[in-house]
């Protein structure tokens, strides 16, 4: 019984960080109605800028600087974001939606081998951080402090979002512009503008998603595609579009994965598959989503 | 050989596109059923030691129609998106069952499947290499030749004209009496079958069948080559197919990076020609044609 405390903080740090991923897909679904098939990749995108930057860069640094310098990744996936919104995406927005899921599609593979090209075919590590955090006793069993600050990263970052969308005025364009396009276009939002916008946050989403496990998981090609099959099951289960819907679809996700990994390891990922296929037999639109 | 793997591939890919170009439905989850199909022969011969060609058919197509039966009475429900995000979901729930169940699937390794008997009869004797481009060849050429005749005589059935109809506007269709999900489903399962059918006969041309079959990327390839031969025309599918296979081959070969050109053609592709090779080139021939006239 003593383990149930590790496998609850495990899920919470898998909730993080799937919660960081789901939420930007959601979140450029949202707004720009595209489902981003290439969102896992820009997560590893994520990881690996922030490897690279804490493994190679900054290789022997103090402890509090490597923190500091952690985020480097969401930067990198934001700008990556910001510079192939304009080009890749806005030609498609006026066509077919089956259109938008080749050419993202085409972009995972372009991103994946940019990945290997530029990092090579070996994992990235950037231990260092996670190591020299130490670790404290939770119920009697050592737990890594990089853990407990991820999942404070991920509970931050929600609190942040939540705020921003809901609070500030740029999420009141960002959500009349999910809302009614065409409307918020004829208010004189700038549209385009207000696409890269999102579209660059949500990779920032993503790229922080791989910062933050980078040092305790090394950056791996292939990561992206494992992810993006788990953020969909969360935002199937979440709701597309909605922040909320992700947040808990990513707590669902992630307490039902550890549940699986620690008792029934063979159908763990079977289980989450089924269950976003009950969710979306039950309630097509996802537990938070529209109806849309 | 590589035209083998090419009529294979184009066999999946017409199966697919009866979803895609003539009903509307982007399915992201082909590998499922292809990868069913394969997997079928395999457990044939690992199982009920079965080694004719003809007993894996059937039991792939039994395998596949069973599996597209049961996805397609919960994927159609949706469209668009949700039915592309639902189809890559269960394609990926085969994907984990195989790779966890490693006792049964071989889980990573695969499972290996011999060279079966075509028509009852024992051929190629120990060589493998002769086996698959003499004897094997001519028989998916004449698997080949079966399906796209079967899938032109379907396409242009009222059933086939029914289902453009739903593509191009399912209220009015439902308004006129078509009964779009039946019509959806009855389509899901035939393409499955299709799908199945091509994982078949792949397998003694592979000898190995691996959970890779089964994962999404696998069903986006399928897409891939639909796309590149154009989904709006028949023989488009089957052109994409053969192009696919061979661009996939030189790429593969020529540089470690072959994902990024192929992403790259993609990407090239959608952007300038949407409608692919044969409808570029049927384009292209009928400015030839107006400008003689």
């Amino acid at each position: 019984m003593d383990f149930f405390y590790i496998h609850l903080l495990n899920a919470f740090l898998s909730a993080a960080t799937l919660f960081l991923i789901a939420g930007g897909l959601s979140l450029i679904y949202g707004v720009m109605r595209i489902v981003n098939l290439a969102h896992g990749n820009l997560y590893a995108f994520g990881a690996y800028v922030t490897a690279w930057t804490l493994g190679r860069l900054l290789a022997g640094a103090s402890t509090p600087i490597l923190y500091l310098a952690l985020p480097a990744g969401a930067v990198g996936a934001a700008l990556l974001g910001a510079v192939l919104e304009p080009t890749l995406l806005r030609p498609f927005y006026k066509r077919a939606e089956e259109y938008q899921l080749l050419v993202t599609f085409g972009l995972l593979m372009i991103l994946g081998d940019t990945m290997h090209f530029l990092w090579g075919p070996y994992p990235l590590s950037a231990s260092a951080l996670w190591e020299n955090s130490g670790s404290v006793m939770i119920a009697g069993n050592p737990y890594p402090v990089y853990n407990l600050i991820v999942i404070a990263i991920g509970g931050v970052a929600a609190v942040f979002l939540w705020a921003f969308v809901y609070k500030t005025r740029f999420g009141v364009v960002l959500r009349a512009t999910s809302q009614n396009m065409r409307m918020a276009s004829a208010l004189g939002v700038n549209v385009n503008r207000v696409y890269v916008l999102a579209f660059t946050l949500g990779c920032f989403m993503a790229g922080l998603g791989g910062a933050i496990i980078a040092p305790s998981q090394s950056a791996v090609l292939d990561m992206g595609v494992d992810a993006l099959v788990l953020s969909f099951i969360v935002v199937v289960i979440g709701g597309l579009g909605s922040l909320e819907g992700a947040l808990v679809g990513a707590l669902i996700v992630g307490l039902v994965r550890e549940a699986g990994i620690a008792w029934f390891p063979e159908i763990e990922l079977a289980v989450l598959y089924l269950m976003a296929a009950i969710v979306l037999l039950a309630r097509p639109a996802g537990l938070f989503g529209r109806a849309s | 050989m590589l035209l083998g793997y090419g009529l294979v591939m184009a066999i999946a890919a017409l199966g697919f596109n009866l979803l895609l170009g003539y009903t509307g439905l982007l399915s992201f989850g082909h590998s499922a059923f292809f990868g069913v199909g394969a997997y079928a022969v395999a457990m044939m011969v690992k199982y009920l030691k079965v080694g004719s060609m003809e007993l894996f058919l059937l039991g792939a197509i039994a395998a596949s129609a069973f599996t597209a039966a049961l996805f397609g009475v919960v994927c159609v429900r949706y469209t668009r998106i949700f039915f592309g995000i639902l189809t890559l979901a269960l394609s990926q729930v085969l994907w984990s069952l195989a790779f966890k169940f490693f006792w049964v699937t071989g889980g990573t390794d695969g499972l290996r499947v011999p060279t079966p008997t075509l028509l009852g009869v024992m051929t190629g004797r120990g060589d493998k290499m002769d086996f698959i481009a003499h004897y094997y060849y001519y028989y998916i050429l004449a698997a080949f030749f079966a399906c796209v005749a079967l899938m032109w005589v379907i396409v242009n059935s009222p059933f086939g004209k029914a289902l453009q109809s739903i593509r191009d506007n399912e209220i009015r269709a439902e308004f006129v009496g078509v009964q779009v999900r039946r019509h959806r489903w009855v389509a899901f399962v035939v393409s499955g079958l299709f799908t199945g059918v091509a994982g078949a006969l792949w397998v003694p041309l592979n000898g190995l069948i691996t959970p890779e079959n089964l994962h999404w990327t696998f069903s986006g390839k399928i897409v891939f080559m639909t796309v590149l031969g154009g989904f709006r025309a028949f023989p488009g599918p089957i052109v994409g197919a053969v192009l696919y296979t061979y661009l996939e081959a030189y790429a593969v070969g020529n540089t470690v990076y072959w994902q990024f050109v192929l992403g790259t053609v993609l990407v090239v592709l959608v952007l300038s020609l949407p409608t692919g090779v044969v409808g570029t080139a049927a384009r292209l021939v009928e400015r030839w044609r107006g400008r003689e006239a």
